[in-house]
């Protein structure tokens, strides 16, 4: 935990300057008639994220802030073990959406985590996985109009959306 | 009396069928996500705001503010039933409502617990309906200045206030506010943080992208993490003679749901404070005003009873500044205020005079969700029950599903479901080291307000920051601000002072 304090600090640190970096592309300073410029608000703002970075840097040198102190992993093995299979289940699904698009991706994710990460029967993970998509079409596409991405399935929802709108 | 016909005024626009329905529908859907355990009010309100693009804003907002309500009394269920807060605003239900279900008299808590909740949402709304009125009617002379000293208010109380390491708290504030300023200058309209030159950061960020990101897939990876699948659920006996006699109990509590009722309201008002430090207050309140202390902790209905009153009671007192100051006073009034702007409805005192029928049906509605939701509780209590025992590796991926769904739908761009991804993941592994993540998303709902505020302001003042100091106003409020602030500062020298005096005499 102590590590990945320093590190993150670290990192966010850079962030901040980047950050300040970035806001110096529009006047920081003032102009007369105008006010402020464009990059006064973020530019400071960043300022204040660098110091408090740095705050938390001394915090971390003198061991005053409790995971500074802890010499507890920052994810133990099971909390490392759910990071890769859920996080990257997730990241699979939204990377799914580009190709097989957002419903057939979602019965995907929802096959992939109940029935292989919760040991679920595969009547309880179909009865989820089928109706799931089916609801957030009529929902979202059919209902709201707002059509969810479709990927390379494209030409099969052609005749759905002749069907239903 | 004029108050009284706006409000019967407003019954009327609650009690439309559509309104009415969708009241009872968020109440219902609060229950639920309010019991899961890792799901609270926020999570609920802003998974399911992309959902209400369906119906007219005023009617979604009912549909919202029922749903927080309804959380705020699904969140004892699983406080009393497992042993794990349904909400963080439920911790302190749990001090005392789990052992009544470890003693067999689960059923005893649960309805304290639902009754407790009504009272506290009851007198809270009574306040809200006779402060809201006056303080939007003062708050109609605001100027850019006094909005922006109540910006500085609002965030100093996250610093002073909070508990929270103060360093990451300042971060956390400051990221919010600079995500908001993305996109491009909103005064001069030049384009501004295009962040690696990527053109998904040519526009503004969604707020809902970081909302849904933190609380919908970060919490759940949290409380994946935490939970570590294992819960043990309590049984509880529901007869009709046990439950005249539990009531008889807890009419009893009285002082405790009228003290809790009263703490939750106020400090609901403030924004870092909320239901969460509120109902613990009021556990505490309630122990040491007791008669025998010694019975708190070990199943004492009176700690059931203050907690759930005081947190009902500040979900409501946190919609006071949300709709009279357009400030949110908790995450998820934040998620609700933005909610609100992509309606084309401008929070703040205005509401007041310009969507009168809006205002006051919204007020009216929560006298119905309050009445609601008691019944719906008590009423499906085994219902709620057996959803409990839904498994969380069946709730938690249709989560991250809708999570993903919301995201898109919410902006209908691909790069704000990939950011969203970024910044949940990001939101947890900074959570892990006691980085708030509730500042956060309260700047980047209150950024796009505050930078304007503050560069008219001293563009009126020609660059004189004294602006927020010598109005009448705004004066006041900043040097509240200030002092909050530095109040952390101020506690660190007070109690070196006291420790070497007590040295020096010792």
């Amino acid at each position: 935990m102590r590590r990945a304090e320093i590190i993150t600090a670290a990192l966010m640190a850079g962030l901040s300057l980047y950050l300040m970096f970035k806001s110096m592309e529009l006047p920081i300073g003032w102009i007369p008639g105008e006010g402020p410029g464009g990059g006064f608000w973020p530019f400071w703002l960043a300022a204040c994220m660098f110091g408090s970075t740095i705050w938390v840097a001394i915090n971390w040198f003198r061991r005053s802030s409790p995971p500074s102190q802890s010499e507890e992993p920052y994810l133990d093995s099971y909390a490392m073990k759910m990071f890769i299979l859920v996080g990257g289940g997730v990241t699979g699904m939204i990377g799914l959406v580009e190709i097989i698009g957002m419903h057939l991706a979602a019965a995907v994710f929802l096959i992939y985590y109940i029935r292989f990460l919760g040991g679920h029967s595969w009547k309880v993970t179909l009865g989820i996985a089928v109706p799931t998509p089916v609801v957030t079409f009529l929902f979202f596409d059919i209902a709201l109009r707002k059509f969810l991405p479709t990927g390379l399935m494209d030409p099969l929802y052609i005749p759905l959306y002749d069907i239903f709108l | 009396m004029e108050l009284l016909g706006l409000l019967s005024d407003g019954f009327l626009v609650a009690f439309e069928p559509l309104n009415l329905g969708l009241i009872v529908l968020g109440v219902v859907v609060g229950l639920f996500v309010g019991a899961m355990p890792g799901l609270g009010s926020v999570n609920g309100v802003a998974i399911l705001l992309p959902m209400t693009f369906l119906v007219p804003p005023a009617s979604a907002i009912m549909f919202l503010a029922a749903l927080y309500y309804g959380a705020m009394y699904g969140g004892a269920i699983s406080s009393i039933m497992l042993g794990i807060p349904g909400a963080s605003t439920a911790v302190a239900t749990t001090f005392d409502g789990r052992p009544l279900a470890m003693q067999g008299e689960a059923d005893k808590a649960l309805i304290a617990a639902a009754l407790a909740s009504f009272a506290g949402g009851t007198i809270s709304v009574i306040l809200f309906t006779l402060f809201a009125p006056p303080l939007a009617s003062v708050a109609l002379d605001f100027g850019d200045p006094e909005i922006f000293a109540l910006m500085i208010l609002a965030f100093a109380t996250f610093v002073g206030l909070s508990g929270d390491d103060i360093a990451k708290t300042i971060f956390s504030i400051c990221i919010g506010m600079v995500m908001s300023a993305i996109g491009f200058d909103i005064i001069s309209g030049e384009p501004r943080l295009v962040l690696f030159d990527l053109i998904g950061f040519q526009s503004k960020i969604n707020f809902l992208v970081l909302a849904i990101g933190i609380y919908g897939i970060g919490e759940m990876m949290w409380t994946i993490e935490v939970s570590r699948g294992e819960t043990m659920m309590s049984k509880a006996t529901i007869t009709w003679d046990r439950t005249m006699s539990n009531l008889k109990i807890i009419w009893g509590t009285w002082k405790a749901w009228l003290m809790g009722s009263g703490l939750g309201f106020f400090v609901g008002i403030l924004p870092a404070a909320g239901a969460t430090p509120g109902s613990l207050m009021a556990y505490g309140v309630a122990k040491m005003t007791a008669k025998d202390p010694s019975r708190f902790g070990k199943g004492a209905v009176e700690g059931v009873v203050a907690p759930e009153a005081a947190n009902n009671a500040a979900s409501t007192g946190s919609m006071l500044p949300m709709l009279t100051l357009g400030i949110p006073g908790s995450p998820t009034t934040a998620v609700l205020l933005g909610g609100m702007v992509i309606w084309g409805l401008q929070p703040g005192p205005r509401l007041f005079v310009t969507e009168t029928d809006f205002v006051w049906g919204l007020i009216a509605s929560l006298y119905a969700a309050n009445l609601f939701a008691v019944i719906i509780n008590i009423a499906f209590i085994p219902l709620f029950l057996w959803f409990l025992r839904t498994p969380f590796t069946i709730l938690a991926p249709l989560i991250f599903v809708l999570s993903m769904v919301g995201g898109y739908a919410s902006t209908e761009r691909m790069f704000d479901v990939w950011l969203m991804l970024i910044l949940g993941v990001g939101g947890y592994l900074m959570r892990k080291l006691d980085y708030p993540v509730a500042p956060a998303v309260l700047a980047i709902v209150l950024g796009p307000i505050a930078e304007p505020a503050l560069r008219q302001s001293l563009l009126i003042s020609g660059g004189d920051a004294m602006v927020f100091v010598n109005r009448p106003i705004a004066g006041p409020i900043t040097i509240i601000a200030l002092v909050l602030l530095f109040l952390p500062a101020i506690q660190f020298v007070w109690r070196k002072y006291v420790r070497s005096t007590k040295q020096a005499a010792g």
